[in-house]
C-alpha cells in the first residue's frame, strides 16, 4: 500500500468519477433547458419558461458542483501526473488551453445572466444566454474528449529528442478520428442522463399530481428526449466507437468481453464472469456471433482472445473492464426499451395514466449516471497499460517527489469533502423538487423570482 | 517565443489577482461590512455574476502553463503538493458556499455558509501569498528538476525548507491584506447604504496594513535576496512597474479620501499589477527558483514546451484571449450600477 502509483490513480479515478456526475447532467439539461425556452419563445405559452425556470435553477447547483470539482481535476495532471504532464504538455497543453479560454470564459460569463438576469435582459437576450452555455459546455467536453482521445489513439505528434511529445499537427490531432465519435457518444450519453432527471421529476409530480403543466411538459420533454438519446448512444455513435476499439485496441476488445481464446464467430457474453486466473470466462450465456459481427461487421470474422497478445499489454484490471464495459451496454439497451414503451404510450394518449410506468420513470434517473461512469471506467480500463496508447505507460506518468503519505492524506480529504457535498447536493435538488416550479404570472408580479409556493 | 508565452503567463496570473481577488477580499470582509442577511446578500449580488469568471483566469492561466512550460507546471505543482490541493478545497468550499446558501431560507444555514465562504475567502490568498513567497525565496530543486515540499520544517528561509516560513508567511499575509483592501474598495464602488460604508472604513484601515506589510516584505527580501532589488534597478520594465505600482497604491488612497469610489479601485487593481509585474521582470526568466544552485533553476528558456506548440498557440490564443476580454466588458457593462441593500432577492431573499 506504499505504492505511489496505486494511490495517484486511486484518487484520480475518485475526484473524476465523482467530477462527472455534474458536467453530464449539466450538458444534458443546457440541451433541453435551450428546446424549453425555445419552445417558450415560439408558442408564447408561459408554462415551457416555467419549466425552463425550474430546470434552470437544478441546472446551477450542478453547475455548480461541476465547477468546483472540475477546477482539481486540471490541477491534478500537475499535482499527481507530473511526469505525464511534463512530458505530454506538448501536445495535450493545446486543448486544455483552449478548454480554458474558449469554453470556461464563454460558460461562466454567461452563467449569471441565465441564473439571475432573466428580468434584466428580457426573454431574447435570455435565451441566448442558454444556447450559450450549451456552447460553452459541449465545447468544454470536446476538448477534454480530444485530450483524452490523444491517451486513446495518440495522433498529430512527433517525438522530441528529450522523449518529449510535441504538437506536429493540430488540426489532425484536433480533429482526431477518435475524439469526434467518442464526442457525439459522450454527448448523446449525457443527453440521456438530462432527459431521465427531467422525465423522472415530470414523473413524479405526475403521480403526485402537483404542477401540471410543468410536469407534463416535462414529462413529454424528457421521454422524447431520452428515447431520440438513448438511440443515439447505441447507433451509430456506440457501434462505431466498438469498431474503432477493435481496430486500434485488439487487446482491448477481447478484455472487454472476457475472451481469451481467438477465433471467427465470436459470441457476445450476456451473462458470466472472467476468471483470468484460469483464463476463461464462468458460466457464460452468449449470443453467438454478434461480437465478431459488432467488431467488424462480418459475422464469420476472427475476433483474437487475450491469449494472442503479450501478458504485458493486457489491461491491468480485466475483471472490472469487463464488468464496466456490460454494465454500459446492458443499461443502455434497458433505456432504450423503456423509452420506446414511454413514447409509445405518450403518442396514444395513455402515459399519464399508466402509474406504473410512471413510477419506473421515476425510479429510473439514477442509471444513466451508472452506465455513463461504466461507460467511461470501460474506457479508461481499456487503456490501460498504457497512459498514452502505445507510447508510455501508466507506470511512468506519476509525480516523482509526491510520495504515499501525501496522497492518501488527500484522497482521505477529497472522501470527506465530497461526502458532505454530495449530500448536500441531493438535499438540496429534493428541496427545489417538492417546491417546484416558480410561475411566471408570480415573478412578473412581484417583480422578485423569490416569492413563489406556488 | 519562450519571452511572450512568459509574459502571457504572467499577465495571466495578474489579471486574476486583480479580479479573484476583489471577491476574495469581499468574501474575507463580508462578515464584518455585511451583518443583516440582506447585506450579506447585498454583497453576494455585488460580486455574484463576477466571481465564476474570474476563477477562469487562474485555469486558463494554468492552461498557458500547460503548453509553454509543462515541466514548470508539473515540477511546481507536484512540489507544492499539499499546499496546492489544500488550496483546492478552500477553492472548492468558497465556491459551493455562494450556490449553497441562497436555496435555504434558514438563519443556521445560512450563518454556517456564510462563516465558511469567510473562512475559505481569508485562507486562499495567504495560501496564493506564501507559494509566491516560495518561487521569490527558492525551493529545494534537484538536479532533474523535480522537488519536494512538506508544510513546514525549520520555519525559517535558511534553514530547511518547508511550504511556511516566516517569510512565505509574510508574503501570504500581505496578499491578504492587498486582496482585502482591493475587495473593500470593490464593495465602496459597487454597494450603497451601511455596507458601502462599513466597506469604505475598513479599506482605510487596510490601507496602512497593505502599506505596513509591503514594507516589511521588501526589507525581508532585501535581506534574504541581496541580488534582487540590484537586478530590480536594472532593468527598466521592472522599476517602471515598480513606480507605476507605488504611485497607483497613493492614488488609491487618495481617491478614496476623495470618496471617488470607481478610480480608488481601479488604482487599486493597477497596484496588484505592477507589484507582480516587477516581480516577474525582475525575476525573469527564472520560473521556479533552486535555493541551492540558482543555476539549475527552471527558467522560461530550459522548461518550454517544443517551438511547435509554442508557434500553434500564438496562432489562436490571442483570439481566445480577446473573445475572453469582451465578456469581462458586457458582464460588467450588464451589471453596472451600484447594488442596493434591497437587490439581493435573486441570492435567497424572501
Amino acid at each position: 500500500m506504499s505504492d505511489s502509483l496505486f494511490w495517484h490513480r486511486l484518487q484520480f479515478g475518485f475526484t473524476i468519477t465523482f467530477h462527472y456526475i455534474f458536467p453530464q447532467l449539466t450538458m444534458g439539461l443546457a440541451l433541453l433547458i435551450v428546446v424549453l425556452k425555445g419552445m417558450g419563445l415560439r408558442t408564447g405559452n408561459s408554462a415551457w419558461h416555467d419549466a425552463a425556470r425550474f430546470w434552470t435553477r437544478l441546472f446551477g447547483l450542478s453547475f455548480a458542483m461541476g465547477v468546483v470539482t472540475g477546477v482539481p481535476m486540471e490541477f491534478q495532471f500537475g499535482t499527481n501526473w507530473g511526469a505525464f504532464t511534463a512530458r505530454t504538455g506538448g501536445v495535450i497543453g493545446q486543448t486544455l488551453a483552449m478548454e480554458g479560454i474558449f469554453a470556461f470564459f464563454l460558460e461562466s460569463s454567461f452563467v449569471a445572466i441565465l441564473l439571475w438576469g432573466e428580468k434584466r435582459v428580457g426573454p431574447r437576450l435570455h435565451f441566448a444566454a442558454a444556447v450559450a452555455l450549451l456552447a460553452g459546455s459541449w465545447l468544454s467536453g470536446y476538448f477534454i474528449i480530444v485530450t483524452n482521445s490523444f491517451m486513446q489513439h495518440p495522433v498529430g505528434h512527433a517525438l522530441a529528442a528529450d522523449g518529449t511529445m510535441q504538437i506536429a499537427r493540430l488540426a489532425e490531432f484536433v480533429f482526431n478520428p477518435w475524439a469526434v465519435v467518442q464526442f457525439f457518444h459522450n454527448q448523446a450519453a449525457a443527453t440521456v442522463t438530462g432527459a431521465f432527471v427531467v422525465a423522472a421529476v415530470g414523473a413524479w409530480w405526475t403521480l403526485r399530481g402537483e404542477h401540471a403543466e410543468v410536469a407534463q411538459i416535462s414529462l413529454r420533454t424528457g421521454v422524447v428526449a431520452g428515447l431520440v438519446a438513448s438511440m443515439l448512444v447505441a447507433f451509430p455513435t456506440g457501434h462505431a466507437q466498438g469498431r474503432m476499439v477493435a481496430e486500434h485496441q485488439p487487446v482491448t476488445l477481447a478484455a472487454m468481453e472476457g475472451r481469451f481464446d481467438s477465433g471467427p464467430r465470436a459470441a457476445m457474453a450476456l451473462v458470466g464472469q472472467p476468471n483470468v486466473a484460469e483464463r476463461k470466462l464462468d458460466n457464460p450465456i452468449e449470443l453467438p456471433a454478434i461480437l465478431s459481427w459488432i467488431a467488424y461487421g462480418d459475422f464469420s470474422a476472427n475476433v483474437r482472445g487475450l491469449n494472442s497478445f503479450d501478458e504485458r499489454d493486457w489491461p491491468t484490471n480485466i475483471e472490472l473492464l469487463y464488468f464496466g464495459f456490460h454494465i454500459m451496454v446492458g443499461l443502455g439497451t434497458l433505456f432504450i426499451g423503456l423509452m420506446a414503451l414511454a413514447s409509445f404510450l405518450l403518442w396514444r394518449g395513455q402515459l399519464a395514466h399508466q402509474r406504473w410506468l410512471l413510477w419506473a420513470l421515476t425510479l429510473a434517473f439514477p442509471f444513466p449516471f451508472i452506465a455513463n461512469t461504466a461507460g467511461w471506467m470501460a474506457a479508461e480500463l481499456g487503456r490501460q497499460p498504457w497512459l498514452v496508447y502505445g507510447l508510455m505507460r501508466t507506470a511512468e506518468g506519476g509525480s516523482p517527489t509526491v510520495h504515499s503519505g501525501a496522497t492518501v492524506f488527500t484522497l482521505l480529504g477529497f472522501a470527506g469533502l465530497y461526502f458532505v457535498l454530495g449530500v448536500t447536493f441531493l438535499a438540496l435538488v429534493a428541496v427545489e423538487i417538492g417546491h417546484g416550479p416558480r410561475l411566471s404570472h408570480v415573478v412578473s408580479a412581484s417583480g422578485a423570482s423569490t416569492t413563489h409556493h406556488a | 517565443m519562450q519571452t511572450t508565452w512568459f509574459t502571457l503567463a504572467a499577465l495571466m496570473l495578474a489579471v486574476y489577482v486583480v479580479l479573484d481577488g476583489f471577491d476574495f477580499g469581499a468574501g474575507a470582509l463580508h462578515l464584518w461590512v455585511a451583518r443583516t442577511d440582506s447585506e450579506r446578500r447585498q454583497v453576494l449580488a455585488a460580486i455574484g455574476p463576477f466571481w465564476d469568471g474570474n476563477e477562469v483566469w487562474l485555469v486558463a492561466g494554468g492552461g498557458v502553463l500547460f503548453l509553454a512550460f509543462p515541466r514548470v507546471l508539473a515540477s511546481g505543482l507536484s512540489g507544492f503538493y499539499l499546499g496546492v490541493i489544500m488550496l483546492l478545497w478552500v477553492l472548492i468550499l468558497r465556491g459551493i458556499a455562494i450556490e449553497f446558501r441562497s436555496h435555504l431560507e434558514d438563519r443556521m444555514w445560512r450563518m454556517f455558509w456564510d462563516t465558511t465562504f469567510a473562512g475559505a475567502s481569508l485562507l486562499a490568498p495567504v495560501l496564493f501569498g506564501a507559494v509566491f513567497g516560495n518561487l521569490v525565496r527558492g525551493v529545494p530543486l534537484q538536479a532533474d528538476g523535480w522537488f519536494a515540499l512538506s508544510l513546514f520544517e525549520s520555519w525559517s528561509p535558511r534553514g530547511a525548507l518547508g511550504l511556511l516560513d516566516w517569510y512565505t508567511i509574510a508574503a501570504g499575509l500581505l496578499a491578504l491584506a492587498a486582496t482585502a483592501h482591493h475587495g473593500a474598495l470593490f464593495l465602496a464602488w459597487k454597494t450603497d447604504g451601511p455596507v458601502r460604508d462599513r466597506s469604505q472604513r475598513a479599506a482605510e484601515r487596510l490601507f496602512v496594513a497593505v502599506v505596513l506589510l509591503w514594507l516589511v516584505l521588501t526589507a525581508l527580501t532585501a535581506g534574504l535576496r541581496p541580488d534582487f532589488f540590484p537586478t530590480l534597478a536594472a532593468r527598466p520594465l521592472a522599476w517602471m512597474a515598480t513606480a507605476v505600482f507605488v504611485v497607483a497604491l497613493a492614488a488609491s488612497a487618495a481617491a478614496r479620501h476623495r470618496a471617488r469610489d470607481l478610480a480608488a479601485f481601479v488604482s487599486s487593481g493597477v497596484f496588484l499589477m505592477g507589484l507582480l509585474g516587477a516581480t516577474a521582470a525582475t525575476v525573469f526568466p527564472v520560473m521556479i527558483r533552486s535555493a541551492s544552485d540558482p543555476s539549475m533553476s527552471l527558467t522560461a528558456l530550459n522548461a518550454s514546451s517544443g517551438p511547435a506548440p509554442l508557434a500553434y498557440g500564438l496562432v489562436w490564443w490571442p483570439v481566445g484571449l480577446v473573445l475572453a476580454i469582451v465578456y469581462v466588458a458586457v458582464l460588467f457593462r450588464l451589471h453596472r450600477g451600484r447594488v442596493g441593500p434591497a437587490d439581493g432577492g435573486e441570492y435567497g431573499g424572501g
